[in-house]
């Protein structure tokens, strides 16, 4: 990468007319070539063996003492690490962008799983405010309840709680799935742009409130819909989709998908057809 | 950012002075301005016991005014002078600290509205709480401070509920701290996580039926609304029920009388709450590890949805 301070000739991105200001500082530009794809990878990541399994004790250190222990055993390899005695704190295993079996022995506090890209997480416990917020690939299970704001922004992956869950379950959600065993609280879905919710249970008021796009799927009653909101024929291919989600997803086998409620946005947006991070990823 | 927390042991009594400390002091990272107790502690039930302050603590950031020491020592003596006017004898009395004192009373009080008009009449007096089994106990400094600064970690009861503070709507003092009582009920208290959107006019209303507020802290409209309900026949639940429309704004908030724990979550479930509930305990608070500084082991605990209240009894 050129050295951004000394840059002096015009880059690639303002010949393009894409920027025209003099970069300094921190600041950095990456772009995707499909060509160069192999040498893609984010910084701090490692190879690790999923069979190559250890212990983790966190119930004397701190958030951030825990979370580096993690990175550490990911850079000796390890590919599946159990975590004991959370006990509920916050914070716990953020950051994440290997491939890694996680899991929990416990509950997690607030923050859990956030801004992670690829592990698959296992949590036999209950998890707190805004788990896997910003979540962009990978899978995280909660076997227990979770708290509101579940999912919050995230853009890829599944995330699936087989309890109950808060208010403001996918609040601006941008791709991923999430899928919940039990009810939802207020404001499920709400401000989310893309990807789809899935509740087997009850949702609470303001359903889909001002979503701009993406779907919710709800087994059970629903308290009221938000603005913007409205039903949707519930095609042979979403009851399809949904069988597949919720087998692979070891939640709701039986459950029968054909009486479901399908939840779309109402309204059209333009310009708002441009990809999303994940979904770049998935063109290169 | 505030946080609060309760717990209320069914059938058996419990350090609770020591729990909530706990409790508390794994919520101090939302707010160390204040933290304040209302414990119910085990008593014969004969007397009242009032907890009052006769001035404001000035140091560790207060936003209060020096006094002399000199001043307390004037206003309660009148405190003394005016209970004895009343008939009320004192039974037992602690000085903790200069401006906070705590009375065991022996009095057959008619009417609490009156008793509390006429002592709170003192300039600079503020009665914290009154009652046969409450006590409210509340500082500046985290829970720690506040606990070994009034040895709280002995004390034995069935429930309590507190409140770490990190002050926006008023000042840092001992009058806006939580937890309220509500007055001029005996044994009701309250605490609030949250703001308040229609304080003023709430309490304009409120005012000219009556009821009194002793701070700006929008938290106490909360103990001074529901006690006026009850004052109009309802009962604690139907008053919290009715604070979901009533009061505007975001909330979770907890209410505790003598023999019951309740909590009120606004209908857009903004503020944190998480709950354990079993046969002999139910434990809560704005994030689990409060919850944990008690109940260390795994177990299953859940948020409430929007818009619940829920009430148990010891």
């Amino acid at each position: 990468m050129a050295n951004l301070k000394t840059v002096s000739k015009k880059s690639k991105a303002q010949s393009m007319g894409m920027h025209t200001e003099v970069l300094t500082g921190r600041t950095q530009q990456k772009f995707f070539n499909p060509d160069e794809a192999e040498n893609f990878y984010y910084f701090g990541t490692y190879d690790v063996d999923f069979n190559k399994r250890t212990e983790l004790d966190v119930k004397d250190m701190t958030a951030p003492e825990a979370n580096k222990e993690i990175d550490n055993l990911m850079s000796q390899g390890y590919g599946t690490i159990v975590i004991k005695n959370p006990q509920g704190k916050h914070s716990l295993g953020v950051g994440i962008l290997n491939k890694l079996n996680l899991i929990f022995e416990g509950s997690l506090g607030y923050f859990g799983m956030g801004s992670c890209d690829g592990p698959i997480v296992r949590i036999n416990g209950r998890v707190g405010w805004s788990c896997a917020e910003n979540l962009m690939a990978g899978k995280v299970v909660i076997e227990k309840n979770a708290g509101s704001c579940f999912g919050a922004a995230i853009r890829g992956g599944d995330l699936i709680c087989k309890g109950s869950v808060g208010a403001r379950t996918g609040i601006d959600m941008k791709g991923g799935t999430i899928i919940v065993g039990g009810d939802a609280g207020a404001f499920t879905g709400f401000m989310m742009q893309r990807g789809r919710i899935i509740i087997l249970g009850d949702v609470g008021i303001n359903l889909g409130d001002s979503m701009y796009d993406g779907t919710i799927f709800v087994g059970g009653e629903i308290g009221s819909y938000g603005s913007d909101a409205v039903d949707a024929e519930l095609t042979k291919s979403d009851q399809d989709w949904l069988k597949r989600k919720l087998k692979v997803a070891e939640i709701g086998e039986n459950f029968d998908v054909s009486k479901m409620k399908k939840i779309v946005a109402g309204k059209k947006l333009w310009n708002y057809d441009n990809l999303e991070p994940t979904e770049k990823k998935g063109a290169i | 950012m505030c946080g609060i927390a309760g717990l209320i042991h069914r059938g058996k009594s419990s350090n609770v002075g020591s729990e909530l400390q706990g409790m508390l002091q794994a919520l101090k990272h939302r707010g160390e301005d204040s933290t304040g107790y209302a414990l119910y502690g085990d008593t014969d039930g004969k007397n009242f016991i009032m907890r009052f302050k006769v001035g404001e603590n000035v140091g560790e950031g207060s936003s209060s005014v020096m006094e002399d020491v000199s001043v307390y020592d004037e206003r309660k003596k009148i405190v003394d002078e005016t209970l004895a006017e009343m008939g009320a004898k004192i039974v037992k009395e602690e000085r903790t600290l200069p401006y906070s004192l705590r009375y065991e009373i022996d009095y057959n009080v008619k009417d609490l509205l009156e008793f509390s008009q006429r002592i709170e009449s003192i300039p600079g007096v503020e009665i914290l709480s009154m009652g046969k089994s409450l006590e409210v106990i509340k500082d500046l400094g985290n829970a720690k401070m506040v606990c070994d600064r009034y040895s709280l970690d002995k004390v034995v009861g069935t429930h309590a509920i507190g409140h770490a503070r990190m002050a926006t709507e008023s000042g840092v003092d001992i009058k806006s701290a939580h937890p309220f009582w509500g007055y001029p009920f005996s044994d009701v208290s309250v605490v609030h996580n949250g703001q308040l959107t229609n304080y003023w006019n709430n309490r304009r209303v409120l005012e000219n039926k009556g009821m009194r507020f002793m701070s700006e802290c929008d938290s106490e409209l909360i103990a001074v609304y529901l006690a006026e309900k009850m004052r109009d026949g309802a009962t604690l639940e139907e008053g919290m029920k009715a604070s979901l429309t009533g009061l505007d704004g975001v909330f979770t908030y907890f209410v505790a009388t003598k023999d019951s724990l309740g909590m009120a979550k606004d209908t857009m479930a903004a503020k944190p709450l998480v709950l354990y509930e079993s046969d002999d305990l139910v434990a809560m608070g704005s994030e689990e590890i409060a919850i944990r500084s008690v109940l260390p082991q795994e177990i299953d605990t859940y948020d409430p949805f929007d818009g619940e209240v829920k009430v148990w009894q010891i």
